[in-house]
């Protein structure tokens, strides 16, 4: 991928994040996402993942999304009014994340791989899937019937958790 | 020429964003978004380093995708408990503020 085009996708994406967490509206922020997901998706395809830049527009952009779309308009949110803010804090909470981006600037910065460009592929990637797929239900069969679980408790759960008390 | 590190320095902002999202705001449904911010910044790192290390066949380490795939199918199980609980939440306290939930029982 052209360093041009990174940079526009890297950008759209950092914008749109952080777009999501100074929005008042959780609206906004939510759309503000779903682009910054987008651009994530473009970042994986220029890592040549195409499947999991497909699924993470599919699953991400598409369900997740719609998701958080549909709870804050069910919940029927407005955007917040300013309240008091704990201003001693929000500097603590500003102050730890700026000391972890720095503490991965520096280990960024000093690493020698972190320097090097990718190499070139000398086979075509676009049976990515098929190699995924033969990964996945040979190597890691049994996370992959785990996940299966994990996916029907979270369902029955859900479930559980939104059923009305019946008095 | 687009190195490792860009790939790396971009994913660490990303969770930075996403960490500072966690910290700073109150609405309970912003913070969950942010946690999805710093699961695919997680993301992101796997699958450059995945295309960093090719293998002897010339093609991508395909482990990473294994991984990045059960990632985003965690968190896709984490986001739906994660808003039931919230709507359970919303119907006795009328409320997504975290700082209007401080008991553990009602």
């Amino acid at each position: 991928m052209s360093p041009f085009l990174f940079w526009i996708f890297a950008m759209l994406m950092l914008v749109f994040g952080a777009a999501v967490i100074i929005n008042r509206n959780p609206v906004a922020s939510a759309l503000s996402l779903v682009v910054s997901f987008l651009g994530l998706a473009a970042l994986f395809l220029s890592l040549d993942a195409y499947f999991i830049g497909v699924i993470q527009v599919l699953v991400y952009a598409g369900a997740i999304m719609v998701l958080f779309l549909f709870i804050i308009m069910l919940l029927d949110l407005r955007a917040e009014k300013l309240r008091k803010i704990n201003w001693i804090a929000s500097a603590g909470g500003l102050a730890v994340a700026l000391a972890l981006m720095l503490q991965i600037f520096s280990v960024v910065g000093r690493s020698n791989i972190a320097k090097q460009s990718f190499p070139t592929l000398t086979r075509s990637t676009s049976d990515d899937i098929h190699r995924i797929g033969l990964l996945l239900f040979n190597s890691y069969n049994l996370p992959f019937q785990v996940i299966g679980v994990v996916i029907l408790v979270a369902t029955v759960g859900v479930v559980v958790l939104s059923r009305r008390e019946s008095r | 020429m687009v190195s490792l590190g860009h790939y790396l320095t971009v994913s660490g902002i990303l969770f930075t964003i996403g960490f500072a999202g966690v910290m700073l705001r109150r609405n309970i449904i912003i913070i969950l978004m942010a946690l999805e911010l710093m699961l695919n910044a997680a993301n992101l790192s796997l699958v450059a380093f995945s295309r960093f290390h090719v293998d002897v066949t010339g093609a991508p380490n395909y482990n990473a995708h294994v991984f990045v795939f059960f990632i985003i199918t965690v968190a896709a199980a984490e986001v739906a408990v994660g808003l039931a609980i919230v709507v359970a939440l919303f119907r006795l306290r009328q409320t997504t503020h975290v700082e209007d939930i401080t008991t553990l029982r009602f």
